[in-house]
């Protein structure tokens, strides 16, 4: 089909959970690549060697700088891609990989890891460990209303991702210290709870209302942040919610 | 009346018909008995709710899947109750498929968001059954509540059977029937900070939202604002779980609530404002992009 947006999936250093994650959308998915999206790159599901002209790239996993290929690879990406997303807390803020210091078999040198936007600069930003299968959905429909829809599809589509393309935009790093100096030490925790939710390491309690964190079993994947609606919030988007989950369900059908 | 009372399908003023719901309700039970209905009829299969903490009216999530368990949490606590917090938990170690949530407007936005940015609530989504919000102009901290209580209205926190924000006036009712009011000027420095940069009183993304103001004593009003809203209020409706009347004919009816709603969201807009210049040339942030 001549109008369907082409997608690849660059696989840096990630625990291929982005990727399952992905998958699981099961039917979702083959819809997607069966009306929607080409995919044209993806260790182990396209048979192509070398990254190509594509729409939109979904980065999974961190860079490691110390790995020539991967440092090329997500500059070829950056040159070859429309659209890069960093899918996943790795791609977007480093996550467990900045936990990383070397001593692996068989690279043990292999030890700085770098969030993708700390090489190129990335268009849109799917946090979490791992990013939902939903998030990606989201995303994947989106982008395809917005290079290929009507008028008014493309506006949907940018008001959904412009959140998401400021995430991009705000930085390299996550924790939940982010909750702390952006949301409590700013006055704006209102005590939802959804930060406490999003964790994925189950490091966030509330306290009297407010999350207490556990940092040291914070990971940085940036999902507390950003699911607190106190981190960003549109008012042109979320009170829509009714009939944008009409739109992204039916495009599933 | 403009955008300030959110979209809604419809808006009545409404009780229970059940009597013991009404007798440890706030107003008209509505939280209570809808949920029971839902409950019922398999609509939700547990919900979320504000239950019983370790302090004497200190509420903590609590996830409701019988109608005492329901009971149990009756009544407004007029503190933080980070009911989102479960709302994962509640599909995963309490199996929950249809989930049923009650909380205040900024709950009802942060439930909006999980649903359209589920950024790390897999598969929660198409879960959440039935949202009610809870007209809301502002919320405490637990130690607020406790300072109101004991140290100006002189009361023990234990001894207090009912708290009531109404009529401009905090009301403390005490279990041997003693009353007292306090006057908002009082009331209002305790406040939660995060409560005033908030835009919404009467929980506009709720399926079905509920608040005392605009009806009469004993009574709540009701906005059915979404399809899954109208769907369960139109069978509670059917099987004789609410007595309701039109909100027009209803005194003070609407015009209070819009009233109060846009003098909340022009007060917030304004500490946004302010915010704005905060500083020397430096900004407090504002989330809303
Ligand atoms: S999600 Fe944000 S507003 Fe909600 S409790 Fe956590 S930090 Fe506070
Ligand atoms: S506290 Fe949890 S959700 Fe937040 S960044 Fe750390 S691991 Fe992620
Ligand atoms: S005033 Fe707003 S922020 Fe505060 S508790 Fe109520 S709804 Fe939440």
């Amino acid at each position: 089909m001549a109008d369907k947006i082409t997608v690849g999936h660059v696989h840096m250093s990630g625990c291929t959970g982005c990727l399952v994650s992905l998958a699981d959308n099961y039917g979702g998915l083959l819809t997607i690549l069966d009306k929607y999206a080409d995919l044209v790159y993806g260790l182990t599901l396209a048979d192509v060697r070398h990254i190509p002209k594509m729409d939109v790239a979904l980065v999974e996993g961190s860079v490691c700088i110390q790995d020539k290929l991967s440092v090329e690879e997500i500059k070829q990406t950056r040159e070859k891609a429309a659209v890069v997303v960093a899918v996943g807390g790795c791609a977007c803020y480093g996550n467990i990989t900045r936990f990383g210091r070397g001593g692996q078999q068989n690279q043990p040198q292999h030890e700085s890891f770098l969030p993708v936007g700390d090489l190129i600069k990335v268009d849109v930003y799917i946090p979490g460990c791992a990013p939902t299968p939903q998030m990606i959905r989201n995303v994947c429909v989106m982008a395809y209303l917005l290079l290929k829809g009507t008028k008014e599809q493309k506006d949907l589509a940018t008001k959904y991702l412009t959140p998401l393309m400021k995430a991009a935009q705000r930085g390299t790093t996550a924790c939940f210290c982010d909750l702390m100096t952006e949301v409590i030490n700013q006055g704006l925790c209102m005590g939802c709870g959804s930060c406490a939710a999003a964790c994925p390491v189950r490091a966030i309690t509330h306290e009297y209302g407010k999350p207490q964190g556990q940092r040291d079993l914070c990971i940085k994947c940036g999902a507390c942040y950003n699911q607190c609606p106190r981190s960003w919030f549109s008012f042109d988007v979320i009170p829509e919610f009714e009939g944008i989950t009409d739109i992204i369900n039916g495009a599933l059908q | 009346m403009g955008t300030e009372l959110g979209k809604y399908k419809s808006c009545v003023s409404a009780r229970s018909t059940d009597k013991e719901i009404l007798k440890g309700a706030q107003d008209g039970g509505i939280v209570t008995q809808l949920f029971a209905f839902a409950l019922d009829e398999g609509i939700i299969d547990g919900a979320i709710v504000a239950g019983a903490g370790d302090e004497p009216w200190r509420p903590r999530p609590f996830i409701a899947t019988t109608k005492a368990e329901l009971f149990a949490a009756r009544g407004t606590k007029y503190n933080i109750c980070p009911n989102v917090s479960f709302i994962k938990e509640a599909t995963r170690s309490y199996g929950l498929d249809k989930v049923g949530i009650v909380g205040t407007p900024c709950q009802m936005q942060a439930v909006r968001k999980g649903q359209l940015y589920p950024i790390g609530l897999r598969d929660v989504g198409d879960k959440i059954a039935l949202a009610i919000g809870i007209f809301c102009m502002e919320n405490f901290p637990y130690q607020s509540i406790v300072q109101l209580v004991e140290d100006h209205a002189a009361m023990k926190m234990e001894a207090v059977k009912k708290m009531e924000i109404g009529k401009g006036k905090f009301w403390v009712y005490g279990q041997r029937g003693q009353v007292v009011q306090l006057p908002l000027k009082v009331t209002h420095k305790y406040e939660q900070p995060g409560c005033h940069v908030c835009l919404d009183y009467v929980a506009n993304l709720a399926d079905v939202s509920t608040g005392s103001v605009g009806s009469a004593d004993g009574w709540s009003t009701v906005f059915v604002r979404t399809r899954a809203g109208d769907s369960v209020w139109a069978k509670a409706i059917a099987a004789g779980c609410f007595e309701t009347q039109p909100i027009e004919k209803v005194k003070p009816g609407l015009e209070l609530v819009s009233k109060l709603a846009n003098e909340k969201i022009t007060k917030n807009k304004t500490t946004l404002e302010e915010r704005a210049t905060f500083g020397v040339g430096k900004a407090l942030r504002n989330p809303y992009i």
